[in-house]
């Protein structure tokens, strides 16, 4: 998909750039551009760097296994259907909690693993595999409604572009991202609900 | 003291308070907190380091889009078709776009800081829609092609409503933030 979303970018920005006279700027800005980008990555070294030790010291220090067992009522609340499947619900927590700390990293293999343990679950009980399975369902729309806490690359980009405070959008960014997981869990448990009944 | 008040306080503060609570309770633990950090860090810069060339191309791929001036021609375009929405015309991009791919939606974001600056409200809006929203199509692809499902049911209406939730919240926040 990023193909051609880039290919589209660059192709559409020289052809309008051929008739709105403005190849010169062009030239300069994939020149400037390219330029900026390693400066960004510079800031971002070291910000991210920062982030990523205290997270090991973290993972070290017990925190992120204690918030992931910490979290599993919760889990058993959103997803009754998964209380007694441990394997599915441990990479599900593993998946919340790096994406709420932050760690790009540790989500996503964790999260797939999730997927393929719930997989096996409806392949035990007789459903059909190509359908997603309520679970399935909802544990994207958690995904997707955006857990992560503290926005890290945004602070960075921030501070790169000369914000004041860069940090300052960590606690509004909170109480949107709230929103957004509040209104994916509400749609989640109406819609788990609404197909039980069927 | 007024809500907006609350979030600066509490902004400020949240870092320092992760970093004496982790190296605190590491330190309880027993950790070699300062070797671990080396090593966390080490990992972090690989990470920076992965991502250098995708910033770089889409970076390039969005300079070229600017100064050709067909980004301003498509915001002006999204903004008349939404000016009912009141919603600032160099945003609609970045939600379209963050949709697919947050990489290349962050090579639109950067533009707005470098144009309107990060503090201002458009630039604050953008962090805030950025933070509270996530790359909907390119998340369900990956998952679902995992788990080989073909059939995705209520996953795409239920993650829309999370991210359109996430929108309004940011609107309103900058609302009375700002």
């Amino acid at each position: 998909m990023l193909n051609y979303l880039w290919a589209f970018m660059i192709l559409i920005g020289i052809l309008y750039g051929c008739f709105h006279g403005t190849m010169a700027d062009i030239s300069s800005a994939a020149l400037d551009s390219s330029k900026e980008a390693v400066t960004l990555c510079i800031t971002m070294l070291g910000v991210m760097s920062f982030w990523t030790g205290l997270m090991q010291i973290a993972q070290k220090a017990g925190i992120i296994a204690s918030l992931t067992q910490k979290i599993t009522p919760f889990l058993r609340f959103l997803f009754p259907s998964l209380r007694n499947e441990y394997q599915a619900l441990e990479y599900i927590s593993t998946n919340v909690i790096a994406n709420i700390l932050g760690l790009g990293w540790a989500c996503t293999p964790a999260g797939l693993k999730a997927m393929e343990e719930m997989r096996q679950i409806q392949l035990r009980r007789g459903k059909n595999p190509d359908m997603a399975s309520n679970e399935m369902c909802g544990f994207l729309i958690l995904n997707i409604s955006s857990l992560q806490l503290i926005p890290v690359n945004m602070i960075v980009y921030r501070s790169q572009y000369g914000s004041v405070n860069p940090t300052a959008i960590i606690a509004p960014a909170i109480v949107a991202t709230l929103f957004s997981t509040l209104a994916g869990i509400l749609f989640l448990k109406i819609a788990d609900m609404r197909s039980r009944i069927h | 003291m007024s809500f907006a008040n609350v979030l600066s306080n509490f902004s400020n503060i949240i870092i320092p308070l992760i970093i004496f609570y982790i190296v605190a309770t590491g330190i309880a633990n027993k950790v070699n907190v300062y070797d671990e950090f080396l090593e966390g860090a080490r990992d972090g810069m690989k990470t920076v380091v992965g991502i250098m060339p995708t910033l770089i191309g889409l970076m390039i791929a969005v300079g070229v889009l600017r100064a050709s001036g067909f980004l301003d021609f498509l915001g002006q375009l999204l903004g008349k078709l939404f000016a009912d929405f009141s919603v600032p015309a160099p945003i609609l991009p970045v939600i379209l776009v963050k949709m697919f791919s947050n990489s290349a939606a962050t090579g639109l974001v950067l533009d707005i800081f470098k144009t309107y600056g990060p503090d201002s409200r458009i630039g604050f809006l953008t962090s805030l829609i950025m933070s509270s929203t996530e790359t909907i199509f390119y998340t369900m692809s990956v998952y679902f092609l995992t788990a080989k499902v073909k059939k995705t049911r209520y996953t795409l209406p239920g993650a829309l409503i999370a991210t359109l939730a996430g929108i309004v919240a940011s609107f309103w926040i900058v609302k009375y933030m700002l």
